[in-house]
């Protein structure tokens, strides 16, 4: 539903907020409702806030089952 | 403007002065502030006479005189890229070269604010000053007045500018036809997402900066090709996909145009992502869109790329018969959608 | 844009469309609703519906917080800014929202009224904080996606001590709502649900295990991405022609079984269920909405404004919004769509919102209404 962007934690910042980055955009947003965010991960945002950790191998095996899916035409 | 004494009693303070009520009284604040900070750096033949207006010559046989004008109410007056000053000198500049007329001369009035420094009103009109020099403009004649504070936002500037068009270029928004190119000079969304990163409220930090620029030497550069270049339009407010449906609409036509083609920054894509904002509905001030008939397409655009301001122009679209006027778009998915005339004010989403 | 860009890839998309048109047995009709406005936006924006199959159907739910969001509770906050000089911060989807007397808090701010916009709730305590003389109201709106941040910002102001902050809560739950259209009298059939993205990130993927049972329904949640969305709709009609109902996850790498612990804790502490709250086009629905429990009433703008009444506005007469969202009709049957309604001039809740059915239709995709468009 609403929207939210996958971006970047670039820097972890006192009082539980992080500066993210997007393709070179940067936005201090706040950790509060996350746990264990480090440097390095992306994260789920929306409306200022991290939802979500998002998951790397996940996302590598979604796009290869699209690839996949594809091949079947 | 009246004659102005050259020696006042006490220099004028741009460092730590304000405007006030009395520089737009017309009395001697008034002269000290026109004859210090606009008549200095605007400096030309014409305002050195110290008349109230410009004597200018007509164009010469086998051509035509244009004007246009542009009030110029951003905020925040300074931003990433330009300056309200340089701005509303682009702007003017910019409309002539629409028009495929060559710009001259300006006149610059100026709505201040009680309270406005008088530093950044120095800063603005340098930028004015500097910005008509490199475009090769005068600005011949202005008016300065001064509302009390919390009636203006800083500083209103409203430029006219007048210019020579040849007769036999005469670009207009209601010459497109079906079959026609459509090109456009280079990316998208720079200026107002620019000026967007200054919002209070929804700053980011990034390097996006404003596009703004003066076009009319592209402008000339593309004319001297020869290709019969049927509309020029700059996409301002309201965007690429606004200013599309004002030539469709104007010229009967409907368009089709390429997601894929047209250029958008990184930088801007992800600005845009991070608001829900649509590259194709922000403001540009520093590109054009040109259509022409569809042979010249290919000696246009690599005009266009030779010319720096126009370094990443591409083919959009083509104009097709529609009576409903409507522009479509191939998405970069491969699906159709339609790109609407901008409704309302696009504001930042959250769903 | 990384974890972006990918899921938007043109030839993997043709690709999906070619599978879904593979999958589908040309004698059926499939009807599956996207629930979420989101995606109502995405499948118009991306030019998805032209590369479905004819005999797919997507009909477009109420998830969209805009969108069902009463006219009554848009003129409580229009009172607010004007009548109680407050600061009103507002989400800028509200903005131009009309409400009564030809009323909008954009056109509030027009009259005068302190009204700003905000990205985040963050920017309105930040307000708060700078203008401590002054009362500061947060016009807080959203499905579970939205929800955490309003709680998360109380509790701050909790912290902080904040005597001039407040909340208008009108946050409303999604499961609810989609029992509420599988469950309408006169409701035509649907097949499946495409589930929401964000908001199954925050409630995670099990809550939906209550729907697919009680009513036989399959559901795959989607990612926001076109690519996601293709691919969802892919396994959606394989649910169906296999005869399975399942909730299914498309959206594995930020949706999980359980979702965010940590959101959902910290939303039980600060909201509790309303009775009933009012949706609009779809009628006043039971244990549907939230508003702030006592611990945190001195946040509750509802409680700090007591003269603050809430007062139902019935929507226009030829509005078939209703309609729309329980899938009977579509956005072009309803006789006053793009001439009377538009965005410009929203009459009813579907054209509200960039992502209301009817006005995903009328900026992407009225094009195809007219008679011969190639």
């Amino acid at each position: 539903m609403c929207l939210a962007i996958p971006a970047l934690v670039v820097e972890l910042l006192p009082d539980d907020m992080a500066r993210i980055e997007l393709d070179g955009v940067r936005k201090e947003i706040s950790l509060s409702l996350v746990e264990g965010t480090k440097v390095g991960d992306y994260v789920i945002v929306h409306v200022g806030y991290a939802l979500q950790l998002l998951d790397p191998e996940e996302a590598a095996l979604t796009l290869a089952l699209f690839a996949e899916l594809g091949k079947q035409t | 403007m009246s004659k102005t004494k050259s020696v006042y009693v006490r220099r004028l303070d741009l460092k730590h002065r304000r405007v006030d009520m009395s520089h737009g009284s017309g009395g001697r604040a008034s002269a000290q502030l026109i004859e210090t900070v606009f008549a200095a750096a605007f400096d030309n033949e014409y305002l050195r006479q110290g008349n109230d207006g410009a004597v200018l010559p007509l164009p010469p046989a086998e051509s035509r005189l244009v004007m246009s004008t542009d009030g110029h109410v951003v905020s925040p007056l300074f931003f990433p890229g330009g300056d309200i000053g340089s701005l509303s000198v682009h702007g003017t500049v910019n409309d002539l070269a629409m028009m495929g007329a060559k710009p001259l001369w300006l006149s610059a009035s100026f709505i201040l604010e009680e309270g406005l420094p008088l530093a950044d009103l120095q800063r603005i009109v340098s930028s004015m000053a500097q910005a008509a020099q490199t475009a090769g403009v005068a600005i011949v004649t202005g008016d300065t007045k001064v509302v009390e504070r919390g009636k203006g936002d800083g500083v209103y500037i409203s430029t006219t500018g007048v210019g020579y068009v040849a007769a036999q270029h005469s670009p207009s928004g209601d010459r497109a036809r079906a079959g026609d190119t459509i090109l456009l000079s280079g990316s998208i969304g720079d200026h107002g997402m620019a000026i967007m990163s200054q919002r209070e409220g929804l700053q980011f930090e990034s390097a996006i900066e404003s596009d703004s620029a003066a076009l009319h030497e592209l402008v000339q550069t593309m004319l001297a090709t020869g290709a019969d270049i049927r509309v020029l339009r700059d996409p301002t407010r309201g965007g690429l996909a606004t200013t599309l449906n004002e030539i469709a609409r104007q010229s009967a036509v409907g368009m089709v145009i390429d997601e894929d083609a047209i250029p958008v920054t990184k930088l801007v894509a992800a600005a845009c992502e991070f608001l829900g904002l649509d590259p194709l509905y922000v403001a540009n001030e520093g590109k054009l869109i040109a259509i022409c008939a569809r042979g010249d397409a290919a000696k246009l655009l690599a005009a266009m790329r030779a010319h720096p301001l126009a370094h990443s122009a591409a083919v959009i679209g083509t104009v097709i018969e529609d009576d409903s006027c409507f522009v479509q778009m191939k998405t970069k998915l491969g699906g159709r959608r339609m790109v609407d005339w901008l409704n309302g004010d696009q504001l930042p989403r959250i769903c | 844009m990384k974890y972006v860009d990918e899921f938007r890839a043109g030839d993997l998309a043709k690709n999906l469309a070619a599978s879904i048109a593979l999958e589908t047995q040309p004698e059926r009709t499939y009807r599956l609703m996207e629930f979420c406005g989101g995606h109502t936006h995405a499948l118009s924006r991306y030019g998805l519906l032209g590369m479905l199959p004819a005999n797919v159907q997507m009909i477009h739910g109420p998830g969209c917080p805009v969108c069902v969001l009463p006219i009554g509770r848009v003129d409580l906050a229009i009172r607010l800014a004007l009548e109680h000089d407050v600061i009103l911060c507002s989400y800028g989807d509200c903005l131009r929202v009309p409400a009564s007397e030809q009323m909008s808090l954009l056109k509030a701010k027009a009259r005068g009224a302190d009204v700003r916009m905000v990205y985040s709730a963050l920017d309105a305590i930040k307000i708060a904080t700078q203008n401590p003389t002054r009362q500061v109201v947060f016009f807080a709106i959203g499905f579970e996606t939205t929800t955490p941040p309003s709680a998360s910002v109380i509790k701050q102001a909790q912290t902080a001590g904040l005597k001039n902050f407040s909340v208008l809560c009108n946050h409303v739950l999604t499961l609810p709502a989609m029992e509420a259209i599988l469950t309408q009298p006169g409701g035509v059939p649907l097949q499946g649900l495409v589930g929401p993205a964000h908001v199954s990130t925050v409630i995670g993927s099990q809550p939906y295990q209550s729907i697919t049972t009680r009513f036989r329904m399959p559901i795959v949640i989607s990612g926001f991405e076109p690519l996601d969305l293709l691919q969802a709709i892919l396994m959606l009609l394989r649910q169906v022609n296999e005869g399975r109902a399942e909730v299914e996850n498309e959206f594995t790498r930020a949706v999980t079984p359980q979702g965010n612990r940590k959101a959902q804790a910290l939303v039980e502490e600060v909201f509790e269920i309303r009775d009933s709250f009012e949706w609009r086009g779809l009628g006043s629905l039971p244990v549907s909405g939230l508003k702030i429990r006592a611990a945190f009433a001195e946040f509750d703008a509802e409680q700090r404004f007591p003269d603050l009444v809430y007062c139902n506005v019935s929507d226009h007469k030829a509005c078939e919004c209703g309609a729309i969202l329980r899938g009977e009709k579509r956005p072009q049957d309803c006789k006053i769509f793009g001439t009377v309604c538009t965005p410009d001039n929203p009459v009813g809740s579907c054209m509200v919102s960039s992502e209301g059915a009817c006005a995903a239709h009328y900026t992407y995709g009225r094009f195809t209404d007219s008679k011969g468009m190639p």
